[in-house]
């Protein structure tokens, strides 16, 4: 009697299709992913209970660390429209290129009379410059000028209230974070969001 | 790699030698897995960078006052926050009361939101607390945000962040919290 004999089957499975899948999720999150940017000034955030999650565009974010404040804005339009109002408001012509390179960066913290020769520096230089925060004393507060015509640009550009942000560090002292809730109470923005790290609720 | 080898060992009949055709297919299993593996990393970091946030409303500050309810001021609490995360509470007015040195944490500010909380709720028929935070010049943000916390943990929705008063201030430097 002859053996039956079992056809061997190869073990081989074709990856083509996998291969097609994984690739096409990988360039759906690298498209999609947005890098967290840095901080200007290092802002270690303190944790609170209840956190809810912010949205992407249509926020301002207030930088305060070091005793400095950092003011940054979503959306290139807004930025570039703010950074026109603010010039003209002090008297400053922004040129085309300063304009390109102020609406790339996401957070700056300069006084409006460095901002001009800030913006035209070579980037490497530039990035070497510590900036010296926004001034928000009562005789120039230029913070106040900055979040008005940041508002005032989202109203016009996309019919919405600006939703402020502030971001803290957990170490700074009091009398600064005080500062930046009175300049925003001062145009009557009572309500804001605190940028914490969501900590476990105590049993 | 990942085929066996199914050919059945080496077995030349007629003793012609055939040139042994490659195969065309190609072992994909390595890309696949560096590709899951890109995959993970990104989608790890899409959702850590997304920044999450507390709603904060502040007191109108406008001139003009409206719409102002008289409280009673034994249902009032005051939370100073002094230097060295250290707190003082009182209840009522300033200077009236002696206050309460105590810390952040379960022991320390929790416990006496609680306790006076029910307090206020079994003296007053079950109108709750209203807490004022005021914050020295000398606390810091992450005090700010704890007691602001703490708060929340202990389902006190009437509270308010104020000015501090020099009264209370003169009372922190006496207990060395200022």
């Amino acid at each position: 009697m002859p053996r039956v004999k079992i056809a061997r089957k190869s073990t081989a499975t074709d990856m083509t299709a996998m291969c097609d899948v994984a690739f096409l999720l990988l360039t759906f999150f690298i498209l999609t992913s947005k890098f967290k940017t840095a901080d200007p000034v290092p802002v270690d955030i303190p944790g609170y209970t209840k956190t809810v999650v912010l949205p992407e565009d249509n926020i301002a974010t207030l930088t305060i660390g070091q005793g400095k404040v950092f003011f940054g804005v979503e959306g290139i339009p807004i930025r570039k429209q703010m950074l026109e109002e603010v010039g003209k408001i002090y008297s400053i012509t922004f040129t085309p290129e300063e304009t390109n390179t102020f609406v790339t960066m996401p957070t700056f913290g300069m006084p409006i009379a460095q901002l001009k020769g800030y913006l035209s520096m070579d980037p490497d230089k530039r990035k070497e410059i510590q900036q010296p925060g926004i001034p928000t004393d009562s005789v120039s507060n230029e913070l106040f000028n900055w979040i008005k015509q940041a508002r005032v640009a989202d109203v016009v550009l996309n019919q919405k209230a600006l939703r402020i942000t502030i971001k803290g560090d957990a170490r700074q002292e009091y009398p600064t974070i005080k500062t930046v809730i009175a300049t925003l109470q001062k145009q009557k923005v009572n309500k804001f969001s605190l940028i914490t790290a969501l900590k476990a609720a105590p049993k | 790699m990942a085929e066996l080898d199914t050919s059945g060992g080496g077995k030349h009949k007629g003793g012609k030698v055939r040139s042994k055709k490659a195969s065309t297919r190609v072992d994909l299993t390595a890309m696949v897995d560096l590709a899951f593996l890109l995959i993970t990393f990104f989608m790890l970091t899409t959702t850590l960078s997304k920044s999450k946030a507390m709603d904060m409303v502040m007191p109108d500050k406008d001139d003009q006052k409206k719409d102002e309810l008289a409280v009673a001021e034994s249902r009032t609490m005051t939370i100073l926050l002094g230097s060295h995360d250290k707190i003082e509470w009182y209840m009522g007015l300033p200077g009236k009361s002696t206050p309460t040195i105590d810390n952040f944490g379960k022991d320390g500010l929790r416990k006496a939101l609680i306790e006076n909380g029910n307090k206020v709720k079994a003296e007053h028929g079950g109108q709750p607390m209203i807490v004022l935070i005021k914050p020295s010049d000398k606390s810091n943000y992450a005090n700010f945000v704890a007691a602001l916390d703490e708060l929340n943990i202990t389902g006190i929705d009437i509270h308010a962040v104020v000015d501090i008063m020099p009264i209370e201030v003169e009372d922190l430097k006496k207990n060395g919290l200022y």
